[in-house]
């Protein structure tokens, strides 16, 4: 099966049991199960080629420009782990359906689950550095979901986010690592990194890239000093922690410093740095472990100690030690995992896992004790059992390595460490199974069903079988191996066996298990001692440090954002004209190219028409209404400017969207006070001013500088003109540009304005639904409402022009691509008509006979412009790809056909819905307030017979 | 003329500028118009000023002013209609809301409720 469907299998199947939840929990379950155990038969597909040592792999370019590609391979590491990763799902998946109860949204929990194991896939197989971080980011947001999977349980929920933002910081850093490491081989692909080891080495940016990368992988690995976030996680329902924190999620740190281990390893740096994390997180973790009273969190932090071991294995660069760790790897998933499944069932069952509440379990639950028991001796190291063996190969590396110096450190930590180890595994079997049976357990307890002790029990007989007869899985350890070591080193020629005569080893794993058993007989004073002794609290120092950083964050944006926009939008320009004032005043300053053209009497006049409304705008701008009609004319004049400047289309546009925002700014007006008092100082004013006039200098200083110089290179509008009636069929080379050569960018404008619109539909539903639905109810305008509120005259013309009007916006739509006109205009003219109708006739009139909804209209126009452009899929060419044709139909002339009037249509349809959306809302509000709807609107206000009446019959 | 765009061009900044740091949503939306007037003009100068010579292909023509700005204009003149709609609504449900037509936060004029 191709690595493509492997990975995708857990995405796509995602989506099922999510969907299925009302379908029952066996089936939400049973699809789980299916889309794994596919995945997991296509990963067997590829077992005979990845034990003959080939690579399988899979590429496809997504982004080649970044050197981001999706590249897959499978080799034997990434088949090791994805045989893990997919095997002990399926184990999982099982016992998952038994665990959860009735009200646990099944449906829910499996689909976090598969795309956490499609996540985790994709890690072990990618083949391309940036793709692997994807992946990586993203079994941080999946096992943020499953973590807090109980989202009624406040520990869930602050483990999730513990977990989340420790390997997320680890995430961030390993994405820079990663960069580095990129930049220095200068691909970001696995397989090619993979062979420049003394390039790597040799660079002076290795420390800082290892240092970043083994940042991601502790925090992952949850190595020391990262551990804290582990246990804390164990809030998490029990399948989750025995899936994610035992066989894969905490392994991907350890996978990635196995996959980088050819290129990374074998330098000091490595050996110290890692090797000593791994020490320490080994011994610290399991020291903790025995004084756990909780058995997930006696669990997890042996898990955390593991994980060490296995870290220190790697570091010790040697091909022995890799071998060991691999070995390991294996029997670590078999043993925790049904450790923490036995776990689970016991909770389960008793309803409790406090060690301190259990004890004599053995008779009431002898399956899960024989299971638990098995499993628990295999991670102390007990001969005839997996644990024991690689137990074995961790001392015979320990007591060859030297570390600082000296020969003792290693040896002695790990002894001390495997006697913790041995310790808490009594201990585990100890407290929970032997001893008498008590009469107060929160829940009398006995063996669950099968479906619930079946997966652990799979995991124990290979715990067994691995550790009677370890020849058989030797094989796929080597390819595994070898896979690890790369082109670095050659797989050492050691086998695995039960034997291997009287070693260091043997010594110390002796020590290990009797001081085991002599720590059993001394556990209450050392438990007692344990207690009374101060420790840092890890979860309080992390809480600490994010409520500091919070802090620090809420301090700098509330200094910055306080609320002001006035203060923004000072800063603002003060910061633009001084970034403008720097560049002239630094940068030189080119001859003037082009003549002063010389400015008619009408030129100037309108100039002085222009400046003088502006004038007289912001002095009397404390009048509202006066301010609008003097902004009227600003707009005015600018559309004339256009006109005289050769700009017939935007004279056009601007012209009639002056009307259009004149109405908008009346229908608001109608509810704002008619004044804006005297607020601010002189002082202030005379500031605002100078500011004003300053930056308005500069734009005039930018303005002029360009004006009178060409332009450096040549415009591309040289080809727009040259193009326009060859290859766009039309002659209005703006309105070419726009539908045609630029016709995207026109597609996601008329989405922005669509957009605004439907905002603005929002805006007025909220506050209709909200407290100021009862304000406006209650209001009493400030002006005295018109008597004649639809004028005969205003009501008889508006309807005789309105074909009219109708007319000029399809003439102006046709003629759009060959002269002035076009969607947007034609489609602002349309609204206007419309408009005029609510005006003259009244809200509940025009809108009694509308035909089609605005936000339709929107769509439509959105629609059609996208379905034009997917158009030009079907002739094999790129989206909104445009062809024209001339066609002749007697006794007609020759007329164009052009698949660009057909986008102008859904520019035309969007423009007009977005345009009547927007004023439909504002005169919703004022519909709302006190406006009364009449059934005949061309009479004078019927609210006056009815005063009249009463009057006359009072 | 140069001289007359570029003038205008920097009136209506200082005039939208002067508007913006008002206090109150109504001349703030003013002043946002004026500015959006400038920028509008500015841009569509940045093809430099023909007189008489529409970007509409005929025969006999040879010059044409710079069609690009124009229709990067176009556009913007209709979003910010769109965008001015927009902000109106804000301003405008702000003042339903609250009585007040202020755009900065005001600190509680009268905290024990004196009036």
């Amino acid at each position: 099966m191709s690595l493509f469907i492997i990975v995708a299998l857990p995405f796509l199947g995602a989506l099922l049991p999510g969907v299925m939840s009302s379908a029952g929990r066996a089936a939400c379950a049973g699809i789980t199960f299916t889309v794994s155990l596919l995945a997991f038969l296509g990963l067997l597909a590829n077992l005979p080629a990845v034990l003959a040592g080939e690579v399988v792999t899979a590429r496809i370019d997504w982004i080649p420009l970044l050197g981001l590609n999706f590249n897959l391979m499978l080799d034997g590491l990434g088949f090791f782990f994805a045989f893990l990763i997919l095997g002990i799902g399926l184990l999982i998946i099982a016992y998952g359906r038994h665990y959860l109860s009735r009200d646990d949204n099944m449906g829910e929990f499996f689909t976090y689950l598969l795309l956490f194991q499609g996540a985790m896939v994709g890690i072990v197989l990618s083949d391309n550095i940036l793709l692997l971080l994807v992946f990586w980011e993203l079994t941080s947001l999946s096992s943020f979901l499953l973590i807090g999977y109980w989202k009624h349980l406040p520990e869930g929920r602050q483990g999730a986010r513990m977990a989340l933002a420790v390997t997320g910081m680890g995430g961030l850093a390993m994405i820079a690592g990663m960069l580095i490491l990129g930049q220095i081989v200068g691909s970001y692909d696995l397989s090619v990194i993979l062979e420049h080891r003394e390039e790597i080495q040799a660079d002076p940016m290795y420390l800082p890239a290892l240092i970043l990368i083994l940042l991601g992988c502790f925090t992952k690995s949850a190595q020391f000093p990262f551990h804290f976030w582990l246990p804390h996680a164990m809030a998490a329902p029990t399948p989750v922690s025995a899936y994610l924190h035992s066989a894969t999620m905490v392994k991907a740190g350890i996978f990635l410093m196995a996959r980088m281990w050819p290129v990374l390893s074998g330098t000091p740096e490595w050996f110290v740095i890692v090797t000593t994390a791994g020490l320490v997180t080994m011994v610290l973790g399991a020291v903790i472990a025995l004084f756990k009273h909780d058995l997930k969190a006696l669990l997890a932090f042996s898990t955390v100690s593991h994980l060490g071991l296995i870290t220190m294995l790697l570091g010790t660069g040697t091909a022995f030690g890799a071998f060991a760790a691999v070995f390991h790897i294996l029997n670590h998933a078999t043993f925790k995992a049904a450790l923490f499944m036995s776990a689970g069932i016991v909770d389960h069952e008793a309803h409790t896992r406090d060690i301190r509440r259990l004890g004599g379990l053995r008779t009431l639950m002898p399956v899960v004790f024989t299971i638990a028991t098995l499993a628990a001796l295999s991670m102390a190291g007990i001969p005839f059992l997996n644990g024991f063996l690689s137990k074995e190969m961790m001392l015979e590396e320990a007591a060859h390595t030297k570390l600082y110096g000296s020969y003792y450190i290693v040896p002695v930590m790990a002894t001390l460490g495997s006697l913790f180890s041995a310790a808490y595994c009594f201990r585990f079997i100890g407290h929970t199974f032997l001893g008498p049976v008590r009469d107060d357990y929160p829940h009398k307890p006995h063996d669950p069903n099968p479906g619930m002790w079946m997966p652990p029990a799979i995991l124990v007989v290979l715990v067994v079988l691995i550790g009677v007869a370890p020849f058989l899985v030797e094989d796929l350890v080597k390819v595994v191996t070898a896979a690890v070591l790369g082109e670095a080193a050659e797989v050492p020629d050691a086998h695995l066996k039960i034997w291997h005569g009287v070693t260091p080893a043997l010594y110390m794993s002796g020590i290990a298990v009797g001081g085991g058993l002599l720590m059993m007989l001394v556990f209450a004073p050392l438990s007692r001692l344990w207690e009374t002794a101060p420790r840092p609290e890890a979860k309080v120092i992390f809480e600490g440090l994010v409520e500091a950083v919070a802090a620090l964050a809420r301090s700098f944006t509330f200094t910055l954002h306080n609320g002001s926009f006035t203060r923004y939008a000072m800063i603002g320009t003060v910061a633009i004209v001084a970034a403008g004032y720097h560049a002239w005043a630094t940068g030189t300053v080119s001859e003037t190219t082009r003549t002063v053209q010389a400015a008619g009497p009408v030129a100037i006049a309108a100039w002085g028409m222009l400046v003088a409304a502006t004038c007289a705008l912001v002095l009397l701008h404390r009048n509202r209404f006066l301010s609008l009609m003097l902004i009227g004319i600003v707009g005015l004049i600018v559309s004339i400017g256009f006109v005289f400047l050769s700009a017939p289309d935007l004279a056009m546009t601007q012209f009639t969207v002056e009307v259009v925002t004149i109405i908008l700014l009346l229908l608001a007006l109608n509810f704002l006070p008619n004044r804006t008092p005297v607020e601010s100082t002189v002082l202030r004013r005379v500031r605002d001013a100078g500011v004003a006039l300053v930056a308005g200098l500069a734009a005039f200083g930018l303005s002029i500088h360009y004006l009178l110089r060409d332009a450096v290179t040549t415009p591309i509008s040289e080809f727009h003109l040259a193009n326009s009636y060859k290859g766009g069929g039309g002659t209005n080379v703006v309105n070419v540009i726009l539908v045609d050569f630029r016709g995207f960018d026109t597609y996601g404008e008329i989405i922005v304005l669509g957009i605004a619109a439907l905002i603005i539909f929002a805006l007025t539903e909220a506050l209709l639904d909200g407290p100021v639905r009862a304000r406006l109810l209650n209001r009493v305008p400030d002006q005295p409402i018109a008597g004649d509120m639809h004028p005969m005259m205003m009501v008889v013309v508006t309807r005789v022009i309105m074909p009219v009007v109708l007319m000029v916006g399809f003439y102006i739509f046709l003629r759009g691509h060959n002269e002035p006109g076009g969607g947007f205009i034609a489609g602002l003219i349309v609204s206007i008509a419309v408009v005029m109708q609510y005006m003259a006739s009244g809200f509940a009139w025009a809108s009694a006979r509308l035909r089609y909804p605005y936000h339709g209209v929107i769509g439509a126009g959105v629609l059609v412009a996208g379905l034009t452009g997917i158009g030009s899929w079907f002739v094999a060419k790129p989206f909104l790809t445009s062809d024209f044709t001339y066609v002749r139909i007697p006794p007609f002339e020759k007329f164009e056909l052009a698949t660009a009037a057909l986008f102008d249509l859904g520019v035309f349809l969007a423009v007009v819905g977005a345009v009547m959306l927007s004023l439909e809302s504002f005169s919703r509000l004022a519909r709302r307030a006190h406006v009364p709807d009449t059934e005949h609107p061309m009479d004078i206000d019927p609210s006056r017979d009815e005063l009249a009446s009463e009057q006359a019959g009072g | 003329m140069e001289l007359l765009v570029a003038s205008a061009i920097g009136v209506l900044t200082a005039g939208g500028i002067y508007l913006v740091l008002r206090l109150r949503t109504f001349p703030v939306i003013l002043g946002m118009s004026l500015l959006t007037y400038a920028v509008n003009v500015f841009i569509f100068a940045s093809g430099r000023l023909t007189v008489g010579a529409p970007p509409v292909l005929h025969d006999g023509a040879t010059v044409y002013t710079d069609p690009l700005p124009q229709a990067l204009v176009l556009t913007a003149i209709v979003i910010s209609f769109g965008m001015t709609a927009v902000v109106v609504m804000i301003g405008l449900g702000a003042f339903l809301g609250s009585d007040d037509d202020h755009v900065d936060d005001q600190p509680d004029p009268d905290p024990e409720g004196r009036s």
